[in-house]
């Protein structure tokens, strides 16, 4: 029980990671975007706020008959949830970068890659990393539905010991998924501490 | 698509009971939250601790907690709707907190001034101006009780999850479709109302 328990701890892991990274790169693009162009800022973010309302659980049924079951099929539905709360984040991190921080930037001379490289990125990131850190535990949690999408990961065993009324399995599977929920939201915590006072 | 054509009326009654059981356990969750908020607004000492603990159990994976509320609980309507006040309490407790600590001094000095007592002080000054804040929290409560609340489905909890789950383990991908079209319906909805309320309450309050 314990060798299958650690498996599917390191299968949950990388399906949860799998599906942040890939959110991260639709995420800060569309967020930067939403930023960036104003007349495209209303659609991305009411896609986005309607991404945020609709059920981890529906999303990952309603995209089985076009993707089918499978690892794949639950890492690409994970990153569906996991975008809008980076997207979200990530526009209002760069939108809240202070107005006289990127004037002063244009003064001494930087250019449009320059001040965002040294001057929005810098100021931005505490606010976008909550985003990441939402997205993180948001995932993470997830990713113990999709063993309804055969995705495999902790939810597995959870399901098994349901099933088997297998109380042992059920209690060390939910708590062993609970602490690693809780492990990395204190990990991007901290991050987000430690940026706070860079900033 | 098909089975939501063929089969209004059932899919009907589960949201139905869907939003039933969502309505209940909200009412309970405000119910134990506002005096959790209040102690919170008042208590520096507290606070961190309440909302750190709350956040916690907001952290744990809904199928993790369900499961582990089943094996106390049994199956059936109990543990969903114990998962489900106990989610709803981070984000309640949070923004009662907040709502009435964002409450402006001098309103406070104000009542006082007037000669109301603490009690009147709390429900005729400071619930009503945070209350934008406290409907906020209400709302997102909601959306994730919703979304969690498809749970039952797995635990003979009735809803809409039973469409899910029935047709996963039937084979039966219009089943499924109907059940997720229909949960993520009731969020959108339930969102855009109680958005809607947001804004009713903040006008009348003049801001």
């Amino acid at each position: 029980m314990w060798g299958d328990l650690a498996i599917h701890l390191w299968e949950h892991v990388q399906l949860a990671a799998a599906a942040l990274a890939l959110a991260l790169a639709f995420g800060l693009t569309f967020g930067i975007l939403a930023a960036y162009v104003a007349p495209l800022r209303a659609a991305i973010l009411a896609l986005a706020s309607i991404g945020r309302t609709l059920p981890s659980l529906a999303v990952l049924k309603l995209l089985l008959p076009w993707l089918g079951v499978g690892v794949a099929s639950a890492v690409v539905a994970l990153a569906i949830l996991a975008i809008p709360p980076i997207l979200i984040n990530v526009d209002l991190a760069i939108r809240e970068v202070p107005r006289a921080a990127i004037d002063a930037a244009t003064g001494m001379g930087m250019d449009g890659r320059q001040r965002f490289a040294r001057v929005i990125v810098p100021y931005a990131l505490p606010v976008g990393i909550v985003g990441i850190r939402t997205a993180a535990t948001e995932v993470i949690a997830s990713a113990t539905l999709a063993t309804f999408i055969g995705g495999g990961g902790l939810g597995d065993d959870i399901v098994r010991g349901l099933q088997t009324d297998d109380a042992g399995l059920l209690v060390a599977s939910a708590t062993v998924v609970a602490g690693l929920a809780i492990a990395v939201d204190l990990i991007f915590s901290r991050i987000a501490e430690r940026l706070e006072v860079l900033a | 698509m098909n089975y939501l054509i063929a089969n209004p009326e059932r899919v009907l009654r589960l949201a139905g009971t869907h939003a039933a059981m969502v309505a209940a356990a909200l009412a309970v969750a405000v119910a134990v939250a506002l005096p959790l908020g209040i102690l919170s607004s008042r208590s520096p000492r507290l606070r961190p601790l309440l909302l750190g603990g709350l956040g916690a159990i907001y952290t744990i994976p809904s199928l993790a907690l369900l499961a582990l509320l089943v094996q106390l609980f049994g199956l059936g309507l109990a543990p969903v709707f114990i998962a489900l006040v106990a989610y709803a309490q981070f984000m309640l407790v949070r923004n009662i907190d907040a709502g009435l600590r964002g409450v402006d001094p001098a309103m406070r000095d104000a009542a006082v001034g007037m000669g109301l007592s603490p009690r009147m002080q709390l429900l005729r000054v400071e619930l009503p101006l945070a209350l934008p804040v406290i409907v906020g929290g209400l709302r997102i409560a909601a959306i994730a009780t919703i979304a969690i609340a498809t749970l039952a489905g797995y635990v003979g909890g009735g809803g809409l999850g039973v469409l899910i789950f029935n047709g996963l383990a039937l084979h039966n991908t219009g089943m499924i479709v109907a059940g997720s079209l229909g949960v993520s319906l009731l969020a959108v909805l339930v969102d855009g109302s109680l958005r809607w309320c947001e804004r009713a309450v903040r006008t009348r309050l003049g801001g």
